[in-house]
């Protein structure tokens, strides 16, 4: 069982969420974060005043696959979020150690997904 | 021939209120023999204009609160709004206490107004040497909502770092030893500055006497106060900008109160100084989009709303004495002379004015009163003035005069009184207040909750 934490532009969250459906993966969770990597970004103009954020609007996906899913998650979302330019963002991937069912109670990786 | 018209309309208006009659006769029998004074010559037209814009004048103090409140951090939202609402109710009875009588009460030395009317005393329900033909209480309740909302134009000078006891007090002292005086100056019977028997300079609506004012104000509160922690280049921009507009727009809609209403009738001039009102507002928000455009490559909505407020505080002094041409070159110039004074002086002496009070309210100001000796005419008002394009230079002079010795006084006033206030109560919040925000260590609330 992986977990997978990817960090992607806003703008491209409806293309991940899409190529994921079509792999059938359907377990994930967003949230609209803020953070800073390479990328400048798009600097704001507020009464003639040039912000230059450091932190910029971000989106992240928490995943739990089954391991013959790792591969397909990370070809959706690099296929979904790639765009070519900088602050495409990041995958980050860990072993995960087990996984409940809080309805059923299962363990493991049936309780994934 | 429009004046019998409106008082038809306003007549219909008030039969439409059933209770009325029974009102009306309550009042006859208990006022006795003052009840004939209360119908001869008040116009139920007028009245009821002038009250309609007093409730639109009082709008615009929750609509500034709006307005400054979207433009600050989240942290500091309620304090804003915390700060406009506590002018509503601290500043109104002040009014009513003395600050009336100080403003308009019988004069003294064309300095100030004596204390006959503390109280109301004697105000009454009768015609008044201000507005011959609405009830005296009438004019007492439209000039209260100017004096609510002129210290509360100031809060965006010192938004984010000033502390709530610190600005109560010192904005009730502003408003007694700063704003009535100049009130009285401008516009009390005797004061020497207007046109009732003073040096002859005028001011339709405030610009002078709320916007110069309040906007001096706050060039002393940024001189007193300092820079909020982290400014220029790492203060978080407006955190919620679709407040701001609405409140802009809760501004712009209450303006017509504030001048159109100052014409004090329902007649030729309120409906000039309504035309003069829009299409300056217009006209600013307009250039300064332009503006923005050209120096930024886009268009901001904060750029247009701010606009939009600096021309409708640049034509208040000229409302009501100015062509549909004069506010459109009222409106032209306040967008160009406040979008520089934002973008280029704000930005070489690095003052922190954080919400541009004296550059939107302030220059504003000053740029209307002098454009009112510029173009004034009298044939949109004929007890108004004609400016210099209508061959009078003379009175470019008078409201030049009138605009600098309003600048010296309020400019010194307020750094004299935020310098007591501060050495007595200390006006900044200390530095841990300041980055957790006045909502949670000034009144114990948070804005927004993160979840629910």
């Amino acid at each position: 069982m992986k977990y997978i934490i990817a960090i992607i532009q806003p703008d491209r969250l409806d293309d991940v969420l899409d190529l994921l459906t079509q792999k059938e993966i359907h377990l994930v969770t967003v949230s609209n974060v803020v953070g800073r990597g390479r990328q400048k970004g798009i600097s704001e103009v507020y009464r003639s005043h040039r912000e230059a954020g450091t932190l910029l609007k971000k989106i992240k996906l928490e995943i739990a696959v089954n391991d013959e899913f790792l591969q397909q998650a990370r070809d959706a979302i690099v296929q979904g979020a790639r765009t070519g330019q900088t602050g495409d963002g990041k995958i980050f991937v860990f072993d995960m150690q087990d996984c409940q069912r809080i309805r059923t109670g299962e363990t493991g990786p049936v309780a994934i997904g | 021939m429009t004046r019998d018209r409106c008082m038809k309309i306003g007549g219909v208006c008030l039969a439409m209120l059933g209770c009325l009659p029974v009102v009306a006769r309550a009042d006859e029998a208990s006022l006795g023999t003052s009840a004939s004074a209360l119908v001869s010559g008040i116009s139920a037209a007028d009245t009821v204009w002038v009250l309609l814009s007093a409730a639109l004048v009082m709008l615009m103090t929750p609509g500034l609160a709006f307005f400054y409140g979207g433009l600050v951090r989240r942290k500091n939202v309620l304090s804003i709004l915390m700060q406009c609402f506590m002018m509503l109710c601290v500043i109104s009875l002040q009014w009513v206490f003395c600050g009336y009588s100080l403003a308009f009460g019988p004069d003294l030395g064309g300095i100030i107004g004596n204390l006959d009317w503390v109280g109301l005393a004697t105000v009454g329900m009768g015609p008044s040497d201000y507005a011959g033909t609405i009830p005296h209480t009438a004019f007492v309740i439209f000039q209260m909502m100017f004096a609510v909302i002129t210290p509360a134009l100031i809060i965006g000078a010192f938004a984010e770092r000033m502390r709530f006891s610190a600005f109560v007090v010192f904005s009730l002292l502003w408003t007694t030893l700063v704003y009535d005086p100049v009130a009285h100056w401008m516009w009390g019977k005797g004061g020497f500055l207007g046109a009732m028997g003073g040096m002859g300079a005028v001011d339709f609506a405030g610009g002078m006497v709320v916007h110069i004012n309040a906007g001096m104000a706050a060039l002393a509160a940024v001189i007193v106060l300092g820079k909020r922690k982290g400014f220029p280049n790492t203060i978080s921009p407006p955190h919620n900008l679709p407040v701001a507009v609405l409140g802009a727009g809760l501004l712009w809609f209450g303006w017509f109160g504030f001048n159109a209403g100052s014409a004090l009738a329902a007649n030729h001039v309120a409906v000039s100084a309504f035309m003069a009102t829009h299409i300056a507002g217009a006209t600013a928000g307009l250039v300064w989009s332009i503006l923005d455009w050209l120096k930024f490559g886009k268009p901001t909505t904060l750029g247009m709303i701010t606009g939009a407020v600096a021309g409708l505080a640049a034509v208040t002094p000229g409302a009501g004495y100015v062509a549909v041409s004069g506010a459109v070159w009222i409106g032209l110039g306040s967008g160009i002379i406040c979008w520089l004074s934002v973008t280029a002086l704000k930005a070489k002496y690095q003052y922190d004015d954080s919400l541009d009070a004296f550059g939107v309210h302030g220059v504003g100001g000053i740029w209307g009163t002098l454009a009112v000796g510029l173009w004034g005419t009298k044939a949109v008002n004929l007890a108004g003035v004609n400016g210099l394009f209508y061959g009078n230079p003379i009175q470019l002079w008078l409201q030049a005069k009138a605009v600098l010795m309003t600048m010296v006084y309020s400019f010194v006033m307020s750094l004299i009184l935020f310098k007591v206030v501060d050495f007595v109560l200390g006006l900044r919040v200390n530095e841990h207040e300041e980055a957790v925000g006045l909502d949670l260590t000034q009144h114990r609330e948070a804005g927004y909750t993160l979840l629910d």
